[in-house]
């Protein structure tokens, strides 16, 4: 995309105002991971790792990166300071997604082609167990107190609730096709599960597992099968939620109170996973086949920049 | 309340089952499936050493039981496969009887056109519900359409209009058809003639293919000569079950690409296909069963999983809910096509977009972007409901009258 001058020179501004931050994006075809720096939208670094890299998360601390090289068969870690990978930990087969436990340890992976979910001691560097699941686990998210873990399976189109106490499946809840990813509100009373073949986002109460609302989306000149959604971010303050639409090529802004579209914002072609900087300033998108990043402004809920990264850009986080 | 009546109906008749004793409250209740697959007519090879897999089809059945058990065990559902293969000159009707004898109600067949028919019309098929995941003939979908009877593979015009919309785009308008010997391969170039009149291409020549079904030795000096004197974009192939396709791709008199059922193939599923998670699908197939996932595997998966949505969305696995909910306008199936796939009220055939292949690589996908439909534009593959005379969306199936 490009922006008129004006919009750059009140884009310094904005940038001037956020506090720095790092943005690290998973190229899966390329095999390396983007580093961005937050303030001036420049890819700093581009860090080769494992094959196939796709869902990335944070250590606690937030030096290491954690990344799942799906065709490596194993989790990388990569020192952010050195930008070297510095260890692999196990992961069963074909990992894809992963959740931390917010004590930073353990880390929770989806495995897509073995129907489990690993718990692996990241200290130890050992597979703690495996919870069966069903087919083709996808979305990870944990409770912000780290009691519950949700896992989506794409084809078998259940959120499945599971106590990281004991490991075991608790409670499993049936939402619409192809459920891709799943977002705890900060309260931890709400997760949210999109569905990129049924179109729609559940809400569901922790508490009772009921599906509070399906949110549909719907947007002029858009056929309704484009809109497959996959990356949901909720702000902190349980005000506003962001979804990627994927090949409809918008991120939905929704009130995540009324659960009400408020908006959809252009950003580049298929656009799958989100991260909001810890300011929450701004959202970053990763955009699959435009292969870039949309930077969106939070506060006026505008793209205001993209940035080409690798090829099938997928995971995204900001430290 | 309509609803309701078939909820009831269908706990009276689980509790009358002569398969199954009524499921005690911690027992998974069990949907059973029947597949019946006939092998195809001995023909010439390409080589002798690449065979079409005797297994093909019955293994997409085990896989998508596979897959519908993973969710069975947190819906208290089990399914069970019961699988019945005969010869290509066997009675696939007697086959069928014999199952529908143990009580089957849900089938998924290989058979021809014909036997399909005769298998539909039986006094045992009244209460059941056949897929049909091998017979593409358009009649099925026109003429012969059967209220228990739903189709998994796309039709012949499916297929040559997915091809045809992407030759449109691609502005190779002028066809030169060649057709095989077969009655399949005439019904394969009769849907490419009307492909051509819906979008826009001129058949420039049409030759039937007479030198015989095993050319290994002799289409180096055949096929130049076949193709002279025709001015061409491609060549548009039909020989349904590979007797000479292959032989004409780099021996035509002028260099020109070949498309139709060899060279760039229009197919529900390949190898190769990766797009929209379908590598998680390929690898499964691969790790479990040591061989690759071909068409008919893929249309039997698609028709196992669809009764698998069903059991697991209307919550049981009684024949009078699962099978109304494949009837219902909520039901949708992810096969990984990017969209979900749904079924045409009027004849049964199951929506989806056609890959259009060479063994290596997908070239492209149709429907392609530029052609629109007011429904979906997955309804611009095949007949379209005005185009067809079936209207069984006004004709309830046997088990709900």
């Amino acid at each position: 995309m490009r922006l008129p001058h004006l919009a750059i020179a009140a884009l310094g501004l904005l940038a001037a105002a956020a506090q720095a931050a790092t943005v690290y994006v998973s190229n899966e075809k390329d095999n390396t991971i983007s580093v961005i720096d937050a303030d001036s939208f420049a890819v700093t670094a581009t860090v080769p790792v494992g094959q196939r890299p796709r869902g990335i998360a944070l250590s606690h601390d937030k030096r290491l990166l954690y990344i799942c090289t799906s065709d490596s068969e194993h989790i990388e870690v990569l020192d952010l300071e050195t930008l070297k990978v510095v260890k692999t930990l196990p992961s069963g087969p074909d990992p894809e997604l992963l959740a931390l436990h917010p004590s930073g340890n353990p880390l929770y992976v989806a495995n897509e082609d073995d129907n489990m979910v690993t718990v692996v001691d990241v200290e130890k560097g050992v597979v703690i167990t495996e919870t069966p699941v069903g087919v083709e686990p996808e979305g990870m998210g944990i409770s912000p107190d780290g009691k519950v873990l949700v896992n989506t399976s794409e084809t078998t189109n259940m959120a499945h609730f599971i106590d990281t106490a004991t490991y075991q499946i608790f409670d499993n809840v049936l939402v619409d096709a192809r459920p891709r990813v799943a977002e705890f509100t900060a309260d931890g009373k709400l997760v949210w599960v999109s569905s990129e073949i049924g179109g729609t986002v559940s809400v569901i109460d922790v508490a009772t597992r009921e599906v509070r609302a399906r949110i549909g989306f719907e947007i002029a000149g858009i056929r309704a099968e484009s809109i497959q959604p996959v990356g949901v971010k909720i702000t902190a303050d349980g005000a506003l939620a962001f979804v990627a639409l994927g090949p409809a090529n918008r991120v939905a802004v929704i009130d995540a109170r009324t659960y009400e579209v408020k908006k959809y914002l252009l950003v580049g072609q298929r656009v799958w996973n989100l991260a909001l900087t810890p300011d929450e300033r701004l959202l970053f998108t990763t955009n699959g086949v435009s292969n870039d990043v949309s930077v969106i402004d939070v506060g006026r809920l505008k793209t205001v920049k993209s940035i080409t990264v690798g090829r099938f850009p997928w995971g995204v986080v900001v430290r | 309340m309509l609803r309701k009546i078939i909820a009831v109906f269908a706990a009276c008749l689980a509790a009358v089952s002569p398969l199954r004793a009524p499921a005690q409250a911690d027992e998974a209740a069990v949907l059973d499936v029947a597949v019946l697959t006939q092998g195809v007519e001995p023909r010439p090879a390409l080589s002798n050493l690449v065979l079409p897999p005797p297994d093909s089809g019955l293994l997409g059945a085990r896989l998508a039981i596979a897959d519908n058990n993973t969710t069975g065990r947190f819906m208290k559902q089990r399914f069970e496969v019961h699988e019945a293969v005969i010869e290509w000159n066997g009675d696939a009707v007697a086959a069928f009887r014999r199952l529908a004898a143990r009580g089957y109600r849900f089938f998924v067949v290989n058979v021809s056109a014909d036997a399909l028919l005769a298998i539909a019309d039986l006094p045992e098929a009244r209460d059941v519900l056949i897929f049909n995941a091998g017979a593409p003939d358009d009649r099925l979908r026109v003429d012969d359409c059967r209220p228990n009877v739903l189709h998994t593979l796309p039709s012949r015009a499916m297929s040559t209009d997915a091809l045809a919309q992407y030759l449109a785009w691609k502005r190779w308008r002028n066809w030169f058809l060649v057709v095989g010997r077969r009655p399949g391969d005439r019904r394969y170039a009769e849907a490419v003639k009307r492909a051509a009149r819906r979008f826009g291409a001129r058949i420039v020549a049409e030759k039937s293919w007479d030198y015989g079904p095993d050319a290994r030795r002799t289409a180096q000096a055949e096929v130049p000569v076949f193709t002279q004197e025709v001015d061409y974009d491609v060549l548009f192939v039909a020989d349904e079950i590979g007797e000479f396709g292959e032989y004409l791709m780099y021996r035509t008199w002028t260099p020109r690409l070949v498309v139709g059922t060899q060279g760039l193939v229009a197919t529900t599923w390949t190898p190769v296909h990766e797009q929209w998670g379908a590598a998680q699908l390929q690898s499964r197939f691969v790790k479990a069963y040591g061989r690759s996932m071909n068409g008919l595997d893929y249309t039997v998966w698609l028709a196992v999983r669809a009764l698998g949505e069903g059991a697991t969305r209307s919550r049981s696995t009684a024949f009078e809910a699962v099978a109304a909910y494949l009837g219902d306008e909520r039901f949708g199936l992810a096969g990984f096509k990017g969209q979900k796939l749904t079924f045409r009220r009027w004849n049964g055939q199951l929506r989806q977009p056609v890959l259009l292949a060479t063994p290596p690589s997908i070239v492209s996908v149709s429907p392609q972007p530029a052609f629109l439909h007011e429904r979906s534009y997955l309804d611009t593959l095949g007949y379209d409901e005005p185009e067809s005379n079936c209207r069984l969306a006004a004709q309830a199936p046997a088990w709900q009258r």
